[in-house]
């Protein structure tokens, strides 16, 4: 049993005390409700710690990744068979119809159905899930606490932002139960100002996109500023455990990008409303316009996808290896050379609409994306090399981000190779590129850091050897229905049909497979977690043997986080020089812990009296 | 030292006491009160940094229509008045200045000025709302309203068709209609409904981003009233200041752009 001692005056150096927060400490972690069910559940509603804002966005996240999947499911499902007999119907299509109660046996009609069901899929998984899941479920809970904070800087506002949020998503549901859209995620004109003319939709999805926007901009400023102002004392820039360098980039990204998509949505409805024309051929408008509008914004923004997983395989790996990170200030010039490089990508997305000279510009300046996203994959495996790598669940999601991200990164740049992107181009070859960086890698990565992070979130601990197998099963699940899909788009399969040859149905049907597997994989991982809330080893304090400061407080934590304003003497990494706080060698094995809790004693000391404020 | 965790007191909800200039602490995870104000400028001029990038889109869509169709554009802003442009553009510098002033009379805690000042501001908002509606909006629309008739969900345009039965435009004088329909029967050239559209939108949200302000502003005289400003916190005055000031700038883009180059 680890030794939950409160070491934390010891670890992180007791602050003289600036008068707040002192006094508390018998206060009760942040779980801990002091009211009936109705009080309870108010108390949520209205609370604005960012622990539990990152709980409830937890909550919704999980939640709509649920719906997201099961529209994955249903277009795998359809596509186990082409549609060959125009009489015959879309299965899936044929199913959402009588969902909806408009069920239909015409064949345009059913493909129309198929159509919505991947837009929901898509719009949901990007607007709804990946976005928020890494800075907006588990940045809020872990960014205030890595740096030594009560609180995000406006706590006000992140409680707005989950409202937002909240709102955002309600406006996307209606569409679909409106009997949904089928403009693919990405709303191109003149299509999305022209289907389903007669009906409000379409509306009401561009509605939740531009609402959802807005959620992501109040959390980003307000990480922004968290960042800026609210680091403990004795943490400079430097001092910053890279998961937060890395959502800090993403905030960046968030706060400069989302106003653009903003402006055009709104134009976008403005378009269908009134028919402003700015968008619409027919009336004088630049279809391409939406297209560098909107790329301008969703370019940036996948770097907000992928740059949080990255962010969370920063603190996995040297955790779980037991070793100081190779190359930290290369890690954290990569995150923000990753943001900067970002904005001046998004022709990539239009080689086929815009002129030679900027498609040759844009696919030179896409291939220098590559540069700081390769010295993170290096310095990752320069410190699993030689580390002391324990087996942890957490590991596991890590390597397999490594595995996962390296093949979709590098399946990228044949895709901003001119040449080869002519036969590429809206084939699955871009579908399964796209989902290996953002499911293999931002997903995973946040599957991942839940388990890292969970024991430390709800104070308990889950079964290792469960989780494991059910990550192997998302892995092999992943990897079937994904890698098809290069051999599928090599091939000549386009993407977003409902149909295919004949010679296509071996690999479609392998993929659909994969997508069970997965389904099962992540299935059993709720399964694991549900178990730990219910019958789950009560935590300790640093299960996984961490120096970042949330290692140094209680699992869960208090409402205050830190008993007293802590003063930081060590960097995030030093597992060379520190002794992790509170954690007990029994649990996971680290070398030569004698003489570094000799060498920890010796600068604990040596720190009494000259403390930084 | 005594310090009411502000998570006790927000969650639960049961001081709801004025907290006047003097008696206030910074929130409990801001170490003092210049950091909070520190803290809440840099999100403050984020945000203002997101208004202009919102903004950025219209200009560039203003920017590419005009090299497109520039005879459109001039034609389309011959109809406009510059007198009422300019008028407003006054009406908009003073706004700014009485905001500013209102900020430093509440730093000398001179309460009954900065009062008077925050109002007259609102004020002046609401006359550009209102000249921008009456005398720009209004005859231009000449006769056109919204209202709610099922009945004409299949009125003869197909812009009608968008509104899904719920509000519609009803032709009173012929004159200029959203989007496609926003042109003059006698109009010269077939893209100036584009000219119109990028008018109707960038005016219309900076309108919107107006009224905002006001109703910031007016939050902000209701704490002022109170006496939760003075000379060592005033933050809410400065940023409600820092936004109104935004507001104005972007109008001083649009007139010229959209009034004065023909």
């Amino acid at each position: 049993m680890a030794s939950i001692d409160n070491r934390n005056a010891n670890t992180i150096g007791a602050a003289a005390g600036h008068g707040h927060g002192g006094g508390h400490h018998d206060e009760g972690s942040y779980l801990s409700s002091r009211g009936g069910l109705i009080a309870t559940i108010w108390d949520w509603a209205t609370t604005i710690d960012h622990k539990k804002i990152g709980v409830m966005y937890l909550s919704a996240v999980l939640m709509m990744f649920f719906f997201g999947g099961v529209a994955a499911l249903a277009v795998r499902t359809e596509l186990l068979e082409p549609v060959r007999n125009p009489s015959e119907g879309v299965v899936t299509g044929q199913w959402l119809g009588s969902f909806l109660g408009v069920e239909s046996t015409n064949i345009a009609k059913n493909n129309q159905h198929y159509n919505r069901v991947f837009t929901l899929h898509g719009a949901i998984m990007v607007f709804m899930v990946i976005i928020p899941s890494v800075p907006a479920a588990l940045g809020n809970f872990f960014i205030p606490i890595l740096i030594g904070a009560k609180d995000v800087a406006f706590p006000r506002l992140n409680l707005l932002s989950w409202y937002i949020y909240v709102t955002g998503s309600i406006f996307g549901v209606l569409a679909i139960l409106l009997g949904g859209v089928d403009t693919g995620w990405t709303f191109y004109t003149p299509y999305s100002t022209t289907t389903d003319a007669d009906q409000m939709r379409v509306v009401y999805m561009v509605l939740a996109a531009f609402i959802l926007g807005f959620s992501s901009i109040l959390t980003g400023l307000n990480f922004v500023v968290t960042v800026h102002k609210l680091r403990a004392p004795g943490m400079g820039w430097f001092d910053m455990p890279l998961f937060v360098w890395a959502v800090y980039a993403t905030s960046i990204l968030q706060v400069l990008a989302t106003p653009v998509i903003g402006i055009t949505l709104l134009l976008l409805i403005f378009e269908r409303l009134f028919r402003v024309g700015i968008f619409d051929p027919g009336l004088g408008g630049d279809p391409v316009l939406f297209q560098h509008f909107f790329w301008f914004y969703s370019h940036p923004v996948v770097y907000v996808m992928i740059l949080p997983g990255m962010a969370i395989i920063n603190e996995i790996i040297p955790v779980h290896a037991h070793k100081k990170i190779f190359g930290y200030r290369s890690m954290a010039f990569a995150s923000l050379g990753i943001a900067a490089v970002s904005f001046l990508v998004w022709g990539h997305h239009m080689f086929t609409s815009e002129g030679e000279l900027a498609a040759t510009v844009f696919s030179a300046l896409t291939f220098l994306v590559a540069v700081p996203t390769a010295v993170k994959v290096f310095n990752w495996v320069g410190t699993l090399y030689k580390g002391s790598i324990s087996m942890t669940p957490p590991m596991v999601y890590a390597l397999m981000f490594l595995f996962l991200f390296t093949i979709g990164g590098l399946t990228g740049l044949p895709l901003a190779t001119l040449s080869t992107d002519m036969h590429l181009h809206d084939s699955y070859f871009v579908v399964a590129h796209f989902h290996y960086v953002m499911m293999g890698g931002t997903i995973i990565a946040f599957v991942g850091g839940l388990h890292h992070w969970w024991p430390k979130m709800f104070g308990r601990m889950y079964n290792n050897r469960a989780a494991i197998i059910f990550a192997l099963v998302q892995f092999v699940g992943f990897n079937v229905t994904f890698f098809t899909q290069f051999v599928l788009g090599t091939r000549g399969m386009p993407r977003r049909y409902a149909s295919y040859v004949d010679e296509f149905q071996l690999l479609h049907q392998i993929s659909t497979v994969g997508s069970y597997i997965l389904a099962v994989g992540f299935t059993g991982s709720l399964a694991v977690f549900v178990h730990s809330l219910l019958a789950g080893k009560k935590a300790p304090q640093n299960p996984w043997g961490g120096l970042t400061l949330e290692w140094h407080i209680e699992s869960p934590p208090t409402t205050h986080n830190f008993h007293k304003e802590p003063i930081v003497h060590h960097g995030p990494y030093d597992f060379d020089t520190v002794l992790p706080p509170g954690w007990d060698p029994e649990d996971y094995p680290v070398p030569n812990a004698r003489e570094q809790a000799a060498a920890y004693a010796r600068a604990a000391h040596s720190h009494v009296g000259h403390e930084k404020h | 030292m005594t310090t009411v965790p502000i998570h006790d007191a927000a969650s639960h909800g049961t001081t709801k006491k004025v907290v006047t200039w003097r008696e206030y602490k910074a929130a409990q995870h801001f170490r003092n009160k210049e950091e909070e104000f520190d803290g809440v400028k840099l999100g403050m001029w984020l945000f203002l940094a997101t208004e202009v990038l919102l903004f950025s889109g219209l200009f560039c869509a203003y920017t590419i229509f005009r090299l497109l169709y520039p005879q459109a554009f001039a034609n389309g802003s011959s109809y406009l008045d510059w007198r009422w442009g300019g008028f407003n553009t006054v009406v908009l510098l003073i706004s700014s200045y009485t905001m500013a002033a209102s900020i430093r009379w509440v730093q000398l805690q001179q309460y009954a000025r900065a009062q008077a000042n925050l109002l007259f501001t609102i004020g002046c908002g609401g006359l550009f709302v209102l000249i921008k509606f009456l005398f720009e909006y209004t005859p231009k629309w000449s006769g056109w309203f919204f209202f709610l008739d099922p009945a004409l969900s299949h009125y003869p345009d197909s812009g009608q068709r968008a509104l899904g039965g719920l509000f519609h435009f009803v032709d009173g004088y012929g004159g200029k209609r959203p989007g496609e329909l926003f042109s003059y029967a006698f109009s010269s050239d077939p893209y100036e409904h584009l000219w119109w559209s990028v008018y109707y939108s960038a005016t219309g949200i900076h309108a919107t981003h107006v009224l905002i302000g006001m109703g910031l502003i007016f939050w902000v005289y209701l704490r002022v009233r109170k006496g939760m400003y003075g000379p060592t916190h005033y933050t809410g005055v400065e940023m409600a200041g820092l936004y109104w000031h935004l507001v104005d700038l972007i109008w001083i883009f649009l007139f010229p752009l959209l009034y004065l180059i023909h």
